[in-house]
């Protein structure tokens, strides 16, 4: 067995901060790297873990003592057609670098994570979703075809109709079955740089169902951003943000809205704190009184006839990129970082299980400090997390004390989930035990699983400590 | 990140202390590559280590702690570097080395004896440099990471006893201390272990059996010393006087003494 050098060798953490591990990262620049590295792993008798911009919350993109293929030096744009729309890039392209390649032109992902920075090879091997997920479904829907490289070395292309398989396993698959080496997607015609946004206060759960449910048939996005402190009657407590584009001929100067300068978020808070500050400030909120006081006061806020405008138009990047508002902001969560617990539910359990689960939550005296409502639609992708319903996302701070609880706690909530046919969704994850992930995804897409495991790499070379945590 | 420690080498492993120190990082659950020549003494080791760790019950989301042998002589210096990688390969990580290879052959009071002395010198101290030179290359990149080495007592001074193996002691704690100087700066510790005289195979051809001590209660005491990053350890902690003392002892009156 061959040695590898010691200076290759990288702490690598999950998004989240929680769980880290140490790699062997290479980062080749070509199709021709990419190929050394499988060589070079068969030479070491190591396993390989690719990884994109390490956006992932959890241990999705760690391999611990693996060798770490970072794609996110091959981040070119092949080739790109302003007519049609469609563009075709290398996997380490990013969000940012997409958007703001075509908006001039304009057009826009038809999917986007709330964050800019995931990369498309990464956002395909999750097979992500955005605040439109109920129209748009998951970004695997708007990719034209793909070319992957197998362990093998080998170069497969793959459309949803030629070698389909391939095509609804890759996409959703978490990086099982190869590398992505170019990408070709249909982009999304906007006809302003602007959204017209609408906002919603809602006094609990139900009304959030209520309120989101009546206004789904007329958004292009929405979503509930949900207190999850407050309690009883008050209990689901939410904002509701609507989305929508733009209808042609409605902006007069879309030019100037689509420059990428006019897009771009704000530099400072309140045109006062600058943003690479503000986790700072942050910092002494992230506990169970200071997140009750945050809330209150977002709630509050949301409220005044004259802050809290109701409708207001915003850029494409401020509505669809939160989570870049406030830089490093998961830095505020302290040493121990955060997880995202992410549970998807059929419609007509949603409401009763996320109740369940908010009160779980506050009786472990662990209460999400943030909550994020969605809907969603079923897909065809193999490993998907959709269902015909909701998805609550939580997010937890962690801490070297919580920790054993926060596990278990999110351990019974799985239970909750599963006995009402949810799911989960690989790009959060952290928590779940290889009992979840059989129970979800069902003994018939297992059995796939391991037949195209066997297929796509047989030497069961790509192995996360994701993969080793659930599938063995 | 927790920082518990999870994965761990035992260079050493398949008695005395060495043995002592698997079972009491099986306790806590962490999991440990054992290194020894005898591999049957190592799998009775891990057999064991298994039954004192249990199945994983406090981390439901973590896979019961390994323990896996692997055989190896610490003179196949050339061996080191794979090794060590292997093993925290199949670990899944390191967080913790110990050197706990040694040897002390019999010698007579008035023996020079070339082979043994040079014997010891490849056990005690090269073997050390081999695995610890390794291990301090990885935690320096890794910025975290604790190395501890067992030394001894006998390494305080030069008495008239066992010339070799209180030059390797000596040697080894002059080695551990530049390690130690060397890789603090980079987020790592290095422990130097000084014990007595532990009842193990090794003190029985010990003339001396002053305040023996139990190898369980030695690896409780090194283990904790390491988890505080403690610099030099003296187990038990009374021989630290005595090492005052013997430092204390001009040349004129030590020379005179009989042990």
């Amino acid at each position: 067995m061959s040695v590898l050098p010691i200076d290759h060798l990288e702490k690598i953490e999950g998004w989240g901060g929680a769980v880290s591990s140490f790699g062997y990262v290479y980062r080749p620049a070509t199709v021709e790297g990419l190929r050394e590295v499988f060589e070079l792993a068969r030479r070491s008798n190591r396993n390989i873990t690719f990884r994109g911009s390490g956006r992932s919350y959890g241990d999705a993109a760690l391999g611990a003592e693996n060798i770490v293929l970072d794609t996110s030096r091959m981040n070119r744009i092949l080739s790109w057609d302003p007519n049609s729309g469609i563009i075709t890039m290398e996997p380490g392209v990013t969000i940012e670098q997409l958007w703001q390649y075509i908006i001039e032109d304009g057009w826009w992902p038809p999917v986007v994570s709330g964050t800019m920075y995931p990369t498309v090879g990464g956002c395909l091997g999750m097979n992500i979703h955005g605040k439109n997920n109920f129209k748009a479904g998951p970004i695997g829907e708007h990719v034209l075809s793909f070319d992957i490289m197998l362990p093998s070395g080998e170069i497969k292309t793959a459309t949803p109709d030629s070698e389909s398989e391939l095509f609804y396993s890759a996409i959703s698959g978490f990086g099982m079955f190869g590398v992505f080496t170019s990408i070709t997607m249909q982009m999304k015609k906007v006809y302003s740089g602007l959204l017209h946004v609408k906002a919603w206060t809602t006094k609990n759960l139900h009304e959030l169902f209520e309120i989101y449910q009546q206004h789904i048939p007329g958004s292009d996005y929405l979503v509930g951003w949900v207190d999850c402190i407050s309690s009883d009657e008050k209990l689901g407590r939410s904002i509701v943000h609507q989305a929508n584009y733009f209808k042609p001929g409605e902006d007069q100067n879309p030019a100037q809205s689509l420059r990428v300068s006019n897009q771009s978020l704000p530099n400072t808070i309140l045109g006062i704190f600058p943003k690479s500050f503000v986790w700072m400030l942050l910092r002494p909120f992230t506990n169970n009184a200071g997140m009750k006081f945050i809330n209150w006061l977002r709630v509050f806020v949301s409220r005044l006839p004259v802050v809290g405008k109701p409708v207001y138009e915003q850029s494409h990047a401020e509505f669809a990129f939160l989570l870049d508002y406030v830089p490093g902001w998961k830095k505020s969560y302290g040493q121990g970082g955060l997880i995202q617990y992410q549970s998807f539910i059929p419609k007509e359990s949603a409401e009763k299980v996320f109740r369940k689960q908010i009160e779980m939550c506050q009786e472990a005296g662990l209460p999400p400090y943030l909550g994020v409502f969605k809907q969603h639609k079923p897909d065809k992708f193999l490993f998907t997390h959709s269902v015909d319903g909701f998805s609550l996302a939580l997010d937890f701070k962690v801490t070297e004390k919580n920790r054993e609880k926060l596990w278990s706690l999110c351990a019974k909530m799985n239970d909750v989930v599963l006995a009402n046919g949810g799911r989960f969704y690989f790009a959060k994850d952290a928590t779940l035990r290889p009992q979840d992930f059989k129970a979800f995804l069902g003994e018939e897409t297992l059995k796939k699983f391991a037949e195209l495991k066997k297929r796509y790499d047989p030497e069961n070379i790509l192995q996360t400590d994701l993969s080793r945590r659930l599938v063995l | 990140m927790s920082k518990k420690w999870k994965h761990a080498i035992v260079i050493g492993a398949s008695g005395g202390i060495g043995e002592a120190l698997v079972y009491e990082l099986a306790k806590e659950g962490v999991s440990v590559g054992l290194v020894a020549r005898r591999g049957s003494e190592l799998e009775r080791v891990a057999l064991k280590a298994r039954t004192i760790s249990g199945p994983s019950t406090t981390h439901n989301h973590q896979p019961a702690p390994k323990f896996i042998p692997f055989i190896h002589d610490v003179t196949n210096y050339s061996e080191v570097p794979a090794l060590l990688q292997e093993i925290t390969k199949q670990l899944g990580g390191l967080d913790l080395v110990i050197y706990n290879s040694g040897i002390m052959p019999p010698i007579a009071k008035d023996e020079y004896n070339f082979a043994k002395d040079k014997s010891i010198i490849e056990v005690n101290l090269l073997g050390a440099f081999a695995w610890l030179n390794e291990a301090a290359m990885r935690f320096q990149n890794a910025e975290c990471g604790t190395i501890v080495g067992i030394s001894s007592i006998a390494g305080e001074r030069g008495r008239r006893g066992m010339p070799a193996y209180m030059t390797s002691k000596a040697a080894l704690s002059t080695y551990l201390e530049s390690l130690r100087n060397r890789l603090s700066q980079h987020g790592v510790k290095v422990v130097t272990i000084k014990p007595g005289v532990i009842d193990t195979a090794m003190a029985k051809d010990s003339p001396n059996k002053l305040w023996l001590y139990s190898p369980e209660d030695a690896a409780h005491e090194i283990i904790g010393a390491a988890r505080r990053g403690v610099t030099v350890k003296y187990v038990p902690w009374k021989w630290r006087m005595i090492s005052f003392i013997l430092h204390s002892l001009p040349s004129f009156i030590f020379r005179r003494l009989s042990f």
